[in-house]
């Protein structure tokens, strides 16, 4: 009995629902027609809401949470009986690191620009289906001290920058 | 598969849909990856490469064999660069490539150094992509390292390994057992991740051993676990441990329930969900134990997140389906979801109430239903249909609203499993509800009309065959069934044809019209139609007998199967031809294994309609009642009144497992003993259950009926049948030894000794009780029923039932007690209410229609008090209902 929560996939797709980075981490679509066909039938499900918040959708066995912003669409799959609020947290801590990443400039454009920060973002959230990390500040630190003085430098400035904006993120919470 | 990346129509508004990807090809980055190879290395090129390579492997494009074997010899030179952002993509490249074995001992090397190397990040990466690409022989080299890295204090480094650890669990299960002293240590982390991860690894490599996983459960609710995930953990693992533990103790209280409980007041909405899910999933919860996890799911309702509302919602709709009181509460809040934006939200806030409204909110809910129930998924329709169904079952007043609803959604698009579904549900419908029957026929008709699936066609004209005759215009119905037979394939043509022949032998005025039809059929071009139309006509037409009379001929063409199918196809088997007619007397009728009747408790839901006439209430009795007709000693007893549910005789997981079931007829009752041997060392022979009725002096036993042998793991009934006094209300105390004799098995060959020791076993009590004599039979419309019944022999007396739990625990105690079954739902007792009327119908033993209305009244200190009214077809009756609350 596997009872460790897990995740399916983390699917990065843009207004038209193609793709921009997806990540599976289960059998459950063996084919990349099999991946291609979730893509579509979750996006037709979810693109007339209007998800400024965390959304949910469960269909074919899968619960699904979204959040979409500009004209990127987040998802995170898991399982009918995962606990829907470890996958939203999954979600969310997604969310606000290529938030964090990408300086608040969050829209198709810019993500395929940092395309690699996406996918060491992608990697250092789930391994395999367990979840790594959950928090958005933690994540984006990850990610952005591996390319310091690398090509899409993340300068000293930008990590405090990133940094402060994610104390914000939480006074906001806070606040709430 | 591999698509061009270049999308044709981005270039229209190049400035939106600008893309640095933009007529990316993979044989031109294949090329650029040449600079890998560069004695200079230019890490920000490489990068960009990298992720070039990356995002043509995200968009589902395939490097050949030998494409990825270069590409992967390429990146492991750039270990050579000193760029940790390089490096990075260069673990990120290696994990996508997933490099076959002898490969992957040419970055083994360079990964083990970066394993101790003094950047965290590097440690934490190289653990990951060499545990995934590892294979055993290389974890024993490695070994050292991991277990210093799960104890290691930079968390992403423990966490990389633990995570590596679980992964690795599922190949190398021997290797990885031996961290268990690091794991422990690391679970001591202050880092969250740290202790959820090392926490998952623990379980996992003690899942086997339950005392272990108990003893962890039990240390670690004592003290604080500190990350939400790993609480999240900790709850599943007790559970799981309370599942296991609950079958030993059956007494006191349940073992860590007091730490779920604690759960529900943590901070994080993760924990205190996970908790109350947990709680209500306990097995054979109680409302007790169910009162705050439904509180805190209830504050859930209203969240203004759609994930923690769904979360609810999904919850209490689960829960509504054993414990519907317990979710009344949420109603309130439940209805407001209606209007949810969230889809599913909707439909599952739905479904909930309609498995705990009450018959007012009917009408408002199908009109919100019939809203959305064009944009939600077919496996949501099915289920708002099944709930459809239960409600109409409980508020029979409301049939013509709600068959409407199931005709409206037939006539729309749909798949097999939803159909059937529909269909199921208003043959049910038809069958328990009188008043539904013609309107339902039709709504059926119309649907064959124009049905895609053969199987429910014919379903429907068998259906059709039996009920339609009993109509009061049966004539129309015959237009609908025979243009089945001018326009559908072979099968439903002869399903139609059967189904003619049915009409014509029920009512004789359609006959001759029969006739001509029949004799079209004989012209069609299936062998099967022609044959079933030449059969009907001469059966129909008197040339052919079969049997003596013309029921005989009735039976021919309505008698169910009696004879099990199983049996059936062993005899056939078994048969050789010659010249001697295979005879269907000669097939056993004994059923070998438990009815499957018997398994559901029979409840007043049943869950098939059509197809296997063994599943529901219904057929349950008649499943019985021609399984006790077979059995000559019971055949002169009449007619079986009433069939109890199987009541337990045994604990469970003793030696052989025992329940009963309680027959009644007007002179007689006969226990049916359903008896399991779960010993495969055993064989059981002349099996009889020695009943000793010195408690119940008015039965005498008149016969009884041994099973000749109990085989491991085969049901087998037995039976003892007593006599008694006319009618009720004889009861007594019975108690019970199981007899027989006891045979050693080989259970390597499967044979048994030849000699035999006796032996008994000691078993529960049974009891017969007044509501033994009393049949559920619902009335559709209880005020008609309870003013044509007249007040002529109504009897009214006042009861005060003492100190009581609740309203509600008092009402269904007395439900219980009458064994009557509630009408209209008034067996729901609204939370707070003062007071409670509840109205309930049943069929006393003499066929006596009762009906009852009970008035309930609880005062302050839980006094609870009631009026009881009852009307029925006979005085004694209506005077013995009131006796049997005296005594009780």
């Amino acid at each position: 009995m596997e009872s460790c929560p897990s995740v399916k996939n983390v699917l990065l797709l843009d207004s038209e629902g193609k793709r921009v980075a997806v990540k599976y981490y289960t059998d459950d679509w063996p084919s990349h027609a099999a991946k291609l066909a979730f893509e579509k039938s979750v996006f037709t499900k979810t693109e007339k809401t209007n998800a400024r918040t965390e959304e949910i959708v469960m269909f074919d066995g899968y619960i699904v949470v979204y959040k979409f912003i500009q004209d990127l669409h987040f998802f995170v799959t898991g399982g009918d009986n995962e606990n829907e609020l470890i996958l939203a947290t999954v979600l969310q801590g997604f969310f606000d690191a290529v938030d964090l990443l990408l300086r608040n400039n969050v829209d198709k454009r810019t993500a395929l620009e940092n395309l690699d920060l996406i996918f060491l973002c992608l990697d250092e959230i789930v391994d395999r289906g367990i979840v790594l990390e959950t928090e958005a500040s933690v994540i984006a630190e990850k990610v952005a001290s591996h390319s310091l003085d690398g090509a899409t430098s993340f300068s000293e400035q930008t990590i405090s920058q990133a940094l402060a904006t994610a104390r914000e993120h939480l006074a906001r919470s806070l606040l709430k | 598969m591999a698509q061009p990346l270049v999308k044709k129509d981005d270039d229209r508004d190049d400035e939106a849909d600008y893309s640095p990807f933009l007529g990316i090809e993979k044989g031109a980055v294949l090329q650029e990856a040449r600079v890998f190879n560069d004695p200079q290395l230019d890490a920000r090129r490489c990068s960009q490469v990298i992720t070039k390579l990356l995002y043509l492997l995200n968009q589902g494009e395939t490097f050949t064999k030998v494409e990825a074997t270069e590409v992967f010899f390429a990146v492991t030179k750039l270990f050579q660069s000193k760029d940790t952002g390089l490096r990075r993509m260069v673990y990120l490249m290696i994990k996508e490539l997933s490099p076959s074995a002898d490969e992957v001992i040419i970055v083994t090397s360079s990964l083990m150094k970066d394993m101790n190397s003094k950047t965290d990040m590097y440690r934490a990466n190289a653990i990951r992509v060499l545990c995934r690409i590892t294979d055993g022989t290389l974890l024993t080299q490695i070994e050292r390292y991991l277990k210093q890295a799960i104890v290691d204090k930079n968390p992403v480094v423990a966490s990389a390994a633990l995570v590596s650890g679980i992964h690795l669990l599922q190949t190398n299960p021997e290797i990885v057992k031996r961290w268990s002293n690091e794991v422990q240590e690391a679970m001591q982390s202050r880092a969250a991740l740290v202790q959820f991860h090392a926490l998952a690894l623990l379980h996992q490599i003690r899942q086997n051993d339950r005392l272990a996983v108990s003893k962890l459960v039990t240390s670690l609710t004592r003290g604080s676990v500190r990350s939400p995930l790993a609480q999240c953990l900790l709850i599943r693992y007790t559970s799981q441990v309370i599942r296991e533990s609950s079958t030993n103790s059956q007494t006191g209280e349940r073992p860590f329930f007091d730490y779920l409980e604690s759960c529900l007041r943590h901070k994080a909405e993760m924990v205190i969900f996970e908790a109350a899910r947990a709680i209500t999933e306990l097995s054979g919860v109680t409302s007790r134990e169910l009162t705050p996890a439904i509180t805190v799911l209830q504050l859930f309702l209203s969240s203004s997140k759609p994930v923690l509302r769904f979360a609810a919602v999904r919850t209490l709709n689960k829960v509504a389906m054993t414990h519907p009181l317990a979710v009344t509460n949420c109603n309130i809040d439940m209805e407001s979801l209606i209007s949810d934006q969230n889809r599913s939200i909707a439909t599952l806030a739905i479904t909930t109430l309609l498995k705990t409204g009450n018959e007012s909110s009917v009408d408002r809910l199908m009109k919100q239903i019939t809203n959305f129930m064009a944009d939600i998924a077919d496996e949501f329709k099915i289920v708002v249909v099944d709930a459809i169904r239960s409600l109409c079952l409980k508020f029979p007043l409301k049939y013509r609203s709600l068959m409407n609803f199931l005709s409206n959604i037939l006539r729309e698009e749909g798949g097999f499993e939803y159909k059937k579904a529909i269909v199921d549900s208003i043959v049910t419908l038809i069958r328990d509800i009188p008043d539904a029957k013609e309107s339902g026929l039709f709504h059926l008709c119309e649907f064959i009309e124009d049905c895609e699936f053969t199987y429910l066609s014919s379903q429907i004209l068998h259906f059709l065959g039996n009920e339609g005759p009993k109509t009061s215009d049966p004539s129309k119905y015959i237009r609908y069934i025979y243009n089945r037979v001018i326009l559908e394939n072979a099968t439903v043509r002869a399903s139609a044809v059967s189904t003619l022949a049915k009409f014509g032998a029920m009512v004789d005025s359609l006959k001759p019209r029969i006739f001509v039809l029949l004799r079209r059929c004989l012209f069609d071009t299936d062998d099967e139609v022609r044959d079933r139309a030449t059969l009907y006509l001469k059966v129909l037409g008197g040339e052919v007998t079969v049997g003596e009379t013309e029921t005989d001929a009735n039976d021919f063409l309505f008698g169910s199967f009696d004879v099990p199918l199983v049996n059936l196809e062993t005899s056939l088997r078994n048969y050789e031809a010659s010249e001697e007619p295979f005879d269907i007397n000669s097939v056993p009728k004994e059923i070998k294994s438990q009815p499957l009747a018997e398994k559901k408790a029979p409840g007043k839901k049943p869950t098939t309609g059509l197809g296997a006439p063994s599943n529901g209430p219904v057929s349950a009795v008649d499943a019985y009642e021609r399984l006790l007709s077979s059995i000559p000693e019971f055949a002169g007893f009449g007619a079986l009144f009433k069939s109890s549910a199987p009541v337990e005789l045994t604990e469970a997981e003793t030696e052989y497992a025992v329940n009963v079931v309680k027959h009644i007829y007007d002179g007689h009752v006969v226990f049916q003993y359903n008896c399991t041997n779960t010993i495969p060392e055993q064989l059981l022979e002349n099996v009889t259950v020695f009943v000793d009725a010195s408690e119940a002096e008015e039965f005498a036993e008149v016969a009884s009926k041994p099973l000749r042998s109990l085989p491991y793991d085969t049901p087998g009934q037995t039976f003892v049948a007593f006599e008694k006094p006319e009618g009720g209300p004889a009861t007594g105390k019975f108690s019970n030894i199981l007899k027989f004799i006891v045979k050693e098995v080989d259970t390597s060959t499967g044979e048994a000794e030849d000699e035999g020791v006796e032996d008994e076993y000691q078993l529960e009590d049974l009891e017969i009780v007044p509501g033994d004599y009393m049949r559920k039979v619902p009335v559709a419309n209880f005020k008609n029923a309870w003013e044509s019944m007249g007040p002529e022999n109504e009897q009214v007396d006042e009861y005060a039932l003492g100190v009581r739990e609740s309203l509600a625990e008092a009402v269904s105690a007395v439900i219980n007690i009458l064994g009557m079954q509630p009408c209209e739902g008034t067996e729901v007792v609204p939370s707070n209410s003062r007071s409670h009327t509840c109205l309930l119908s049943g069929v006393y033993i003499g066929n006596v229609k009762v009906l009852a209305r009970l008035s309930f009244g609880i005062s302050g200190p839980k006094e609870v008090a009631m009026k009881l009214v009852v009307r029925s077809e006979d005085p004694d009756v209506t005077a013995r209902i009131h006796q049997i609350v005296i005594e009780s």
